[in-house]
């Protein structure tokens, strides 16, 4: 590296890309975190981007964003504050303004900052003295003219030309990094292996980025994060939803089963659905219904057929397959319903996080109609949860929600790679002809409450079912005791499922004077925070709950061991209120945030140091 | 299907030990007779059929059939019967349901199903009237009709079936009347052999709320000169002496009788099922009485595709051609690093 530059080993930075929804802003992202993940940092990254496919140019509804937070150690999170913030227009330093560092480092593209896109963004005249930026490393590099000059003899269109100011931004920010440009460059080279002339374009901006980085070092540190002590294994990146994915068809080839996935596209559960109905040559059926309900209709269809049946969606589709899964609860068939949470209520913000759709998962249809509910807590681990969802759906004959958010389904980070043979079998209690006995829908395993499965097309064990209450002999019953009797079984059922439910697992003292308690998505932030301030010596510690109904058997166990209880999550309450409910002799503190946004590092422990200080 | 079974069935075969609810006189009970009788004479295995349906009086009928069945939620019984067939095209799919279940909640999963073309059949109990919530106007009550919920006349246009299935891209619709049991019997196993979704208007009475709705076309006395049952290949005769037919006049169809004003057997349309475009098929679904005859029997027909068969294509295909045979091959595709 050159002479006079100021390295800074970090344990952890991140750095934000920012720009117009049509800069690239995500390939941008996702190219830059592949080359950390491949030299070996820890990393966890989240786009950002609005709902709008492509808002007006320079507004900044229209900005774009992804954040990669990478490390010497683990990360949890994909970062709050940035170290490094890249800004294509002044629209990008307008929405971004607020999560840079003190001391950061911002470079923008200094040609798009003209009179009339400063003016666009809400600015009067200098965006970096508005928001007071002036103590940040500014670099301000005519990033669009220096792209036109270095492909001035490739003969692009205009157009073309300007479309590899990203790469240019990117090469910049490999030397501030220490990167190699290969991974990049071979990216280019299989991806516009057809049109190399594009492939080259992309590759002299990247390489002219990276020298005029060089050629400028004098003002920016070049920050050195190590390699991370990781776990050997072979290693992917994976996000939420493609993790959710893969867990079903993993579930499935357990099971022995074909994956059957009606869906209807949702923001931001939609790529779940893309990523299953790519899988054609795994057998995945992937039925784009007509709606939310024809999605969860044509699932159940499929799961009375004898497949491993999922539906997924987001708030606003859940709402609309309640009944469809009071009819699945009656039937007690298996069937998996994966709720990528957004902010709610109505549209609300498609497009960004939340946890605010915990009642209607656990309680959101008509009559005594109870679930198992189960939440991922990171991107990777959406895998193992979606595989136990379906497990415990085919094993216990029912319903099983799945918890994820826009920030999980949406965030990466490197994941350990499973061995098929590693993974648990999956067995769902089939029916059998038992001589000229005849086979009665609702009769159970003593064990688990669950009904036997019979598959049509099997000679002999014709039956029916529906949403009328039945008796056990699959009769048509309106006996009041009748009724009573089997609301309890099935609620029984689905309590009994905590025989297979872990404990909660404690981070930090098994006891203390603090017990941060979360419960899926929030997981990454909290853990951050609590060891945080478990370093400065403080007695806190963290319990992340999965299960959620039914919850782990320790609940109360666990809770007995701490002063203070403090529940956050990203609603009003939702679940704080749930644990008053079922463990009452407890009394919670919350720590709550709706904004569509994840919580903040300093979110979390201001308000329990608080707490700490006031106890 | 299995050809290891050849039991042969009676009708008797396919009942359940339910006890059959419908009320007395009600058309259901004749089109479950029918149902039974035509299922016996399929050669299917018994274990094969599956009955669909979602809610409403006719939504019972899997209940009665000893077969497997799954009763539904209102409205929703398209789209069951739509994955239940994806998933195990061997099924024979059957779904029964009626004009509210149908068209009104059900409506956008009606049109769906007709135009992906999954091979289910699809009985629409057609009383023009709500049973089960005790006679409230459907959307096929004709325009003034006086129900519980209209008490001074509907002011709504109804649907005609025959129209949205051709509007949807149907490939199959057929009518019957409830109490004809034998031109049931025949539409019912015309429409299980059909590959593609097959639509049968059961134009059926209900005998508390809308008694007599069908019986200007279909009483006794009057039926057979104020309906036409269509018959593949033949010249549309109908009439009590056979004597009346239809003939195109520029573009509407016409009801001439035969002998009068050189009209032979030979100037009558011949009718055709299987032809594609479904312009005189259209026009013969939507015949109403007192202008026309009303269309009996299959008006339309034809082969086409079906979603299920092109779904298991795609597979096979993508299968033979993809790396990616189980999920250790999948989850070490693409890039990944060791470490």
């Amino acid at each position: 590296m050159a002479k006079k530059t100021k390295v800074l080993e970090r344990e952890a930075v991140v750095i934000r890309f920012s720009g117009d929804s049509g800069d690239g802003m995500q390939l941008t992202g996702t190219l830059f975190s592949d080359t950390a993940a491949l030299f070996g940092n820890d990393i966890s990254t989240f786009p950002d981007y609005p709902a709008e496919i492509r808002a007006p140019q320079g507004t900044v509804g229209g900005v774009s964003g992804f954040q990669v937070h990478l490390g010497h150690s683990e990360i949890n999170m994909p970062g709050d504050f940035s170290d490094v913030l890249v800004a294509m227009n002044p629209a990008a330093v307008k929405a971004n303004a607020r999560w840079i560092k003190p001391g950061g480092t911002l470079i923008y593209d200094a040609d798009n900052f003209t009179d009339k896109n400063i003016e666009k963004a809400g600015y009067e005249k200098d965006p970096v003295q508005e928001e007071k930026l002036d103590a940040c490393n500014i670099i301000a590099a005519p990033i669009s003219s220096m792209v036109k000059e270095a492909l001035k003899d490739l003969g692009l269109d205009p157009k073309n030309v300007l479309r590899t100011k990203n790469m240019f931004a990117l090469g910049m920010v490999y030397w501030l990094f220490d990167r190699k440009l290969d991974y990049t460059e071979e990216y280019f080279d299989k991806k516009f292996k057809s049109k190399p002339v594009i492939a080259e374009a992309n590759k002299i901006a990247l390489r002219s980025g990276y020298y005029y980085a060089e050629t400028i070092e004098a003002l920016t540190p070049v920050y050195k994060i190590l390699p991370a002590d990781i776990a050997s294994g072979t290693y992917r990146n994976i996000s939420g939803n493609a993790a959710t994915a893969w867990g079903l068809m993993a579930a499935a080839e357990k099971a022995g089963l074909k994956l059957f996935i009606g869906s209807y596209p949702i923001t931001p559960a939609t790529s779940i659905l893309e990523e299953l109905a790519a899988r054609k040559d795994l057998g995945v059926k992937s039925f784009q219904a007509e709606d939310e309900i024809a999605g969860i209709c044509t699932a159940l269809g499929a799961s009375f057929a004898g497949n491993l049946a999922v539906t997924s969606t987001s708030g606003p589709g859940l709402a609309l397959k309640s009944e469809a899964i009071g009819l699945a609860v009656m039937a007690e068939l298996p069937i998996v319903v994966i709720n990528v949470q957004r902010g709610g209520p109505s549209t609300g913000l498609p497009t960004k996080t939340e946890q605010a759709d915990l009642m209607q998962a656990i309680y959101g249809r008509n009559g005594e109609c109870p679930v198992v509910v189960i939440a991922s807590s990171t991107p990777s681990d959406c895998f193992h949860f979606a595989f136990e969802a379906a497990r415990i759906a085919l094993e216990h004959m029912t319903p099983v929600l799945l918890l994820t958010d826009s920030y999980l389904a949406n965030g990466m980070e490197p994941w350990r790679i499973p061995q098929m043979k590693d993974l648990p079998e999956i067995r769902p209690p089939y029916a059998v002809k038992n001589g000229d006995q005849p086979y009665y829908p609702y009769k159970r395993d003593e064990k688990k409450l669950s009904r036997f499965w019979a598959i049509p097309g099997t000679p002999g064990l014709e039956h029916r079912i529906g949403g009328l209450e039945k008796t056990d002999k699959g009769t048509v019953s309106y006996v009041p005791e009748n009724h009573e009797y089997m609301v309890k079984l099935r609620a029984e059922k689905v309590a009994r499922v905590v025989s297979e439910v872990p404990d909660l697992k404690i981070e930090g003292a098994p006891e203390g004077e603090l017990l941060v308690i979360g419960w899926g998505g929030s997981y990454g932030y909290l853990i951050t925070a609590v060891r945080e301030m478990q370093a400065e010596g403080r007695k806190v510690s963290l319990v992340n709950f999965n299960y959620l109904n039914p919850m782990p058997s320790n609940v109360r166990d666990v809770f007995n061991r701490f002063k203070t209880l403090v529940v956050c999550e990203l609603n009003l309450g939702q679940f704080a209120n749930y644990l008053r409910m079922n463990f009452q002799e407890f009394s919670y503190e919350q720590i709550n945030k709706v904004q569509g946004i994840p919580f903040t590092i300093n979110d979390i422990k201001e308000k329990c140091i608080k707490l700490l200080e006031e106890k | 299907m299995d050809d290891s079974v050849a039991t042969k069935y009676t009708a008797k075969d396919f009942k359940s030990d339910q006890e059959v609810r419908w009320c007395p006189g009600c058309g259901d009970h004749a089109v479950l007779s029918s149902v039974q009788r035509a299922l016996a004479e399929m050669g299917i295995p018994k274990e094969k059929f599956a009955f669909v349906s979602g809610i409403g009086c006719s939504s019972r009928f899997p209940y009665y059939m000893d077969t497997y069945g799954f009763h539904g939620i209102h409205g929703r019984a398209s789209a069951i019967a739509s994955g239940l067939k994806t998933a195990n095209p061997e099924l024979s799919v059957w779904q029964i349901t009626g004009d509210g279940d149908a068209l009104a909640i059900g409506g956008n999963h009606f049109i769906h199903v007709v135009r992906r073309n999954i091979d289910i059949n699809i009985l629409l109990f057609n009383n023009e009237i709500y049973g089960l919530t005790k006679g409230q106007y459907s959307p096929t009550s004709h325009h003034g009709l006086v129900t519980k919920t209209s008490p001074f006349g509907t002011v709504e246009e109804p649907f005609s079936v025959g129209e949205l299935v051709i509007g949807a891209r149907g490939k199959f619709f057929a009518r019957t009347v409830d109490t004809n049991i034998a031109l049931s019997t025949q539409i019912y196993t015309e429409a299980e052999k059909h590959n593609g979704t097959s639509v049968v208007e059961v134009l059926q009475n209900c005998v508390i709320f809308n008694d007599g709705v069908h019986d200007v076309v279909t009483g006794k006395e009057v039926r057979d000169d104020r309906t036409i049952v269509l018959r593949q290949g033949q010249p549309m005769i109908f009439g009590k002496d056979s004597d009346k037919g239809l003939v195109l006049e520029g573009l509407k169809l016409k009801v001439v009788t035969i002998g009068e004003n050189g009209v032979t057997k030979d100037s009558l349309l011949v009718h055709d099922a299987t032809e594609p475009n479904p312009g005189i098929q259209y026009m013969l679904a939507n015949m109403r009485y007192p202008e026309y005859p009303v269309a009996l029997g299959i008006i339309r027909a034809v082969p086409g595709p079906t979603y299920e068969k092109l779904v298991e294509e795609q597979i096979k295909m993508i299968s033979e051609q993809s790396p990616i045979k189980c999920m250790d091959d999948l989850l070490r595709s693409g890039s990944t690093w060791k470490v």
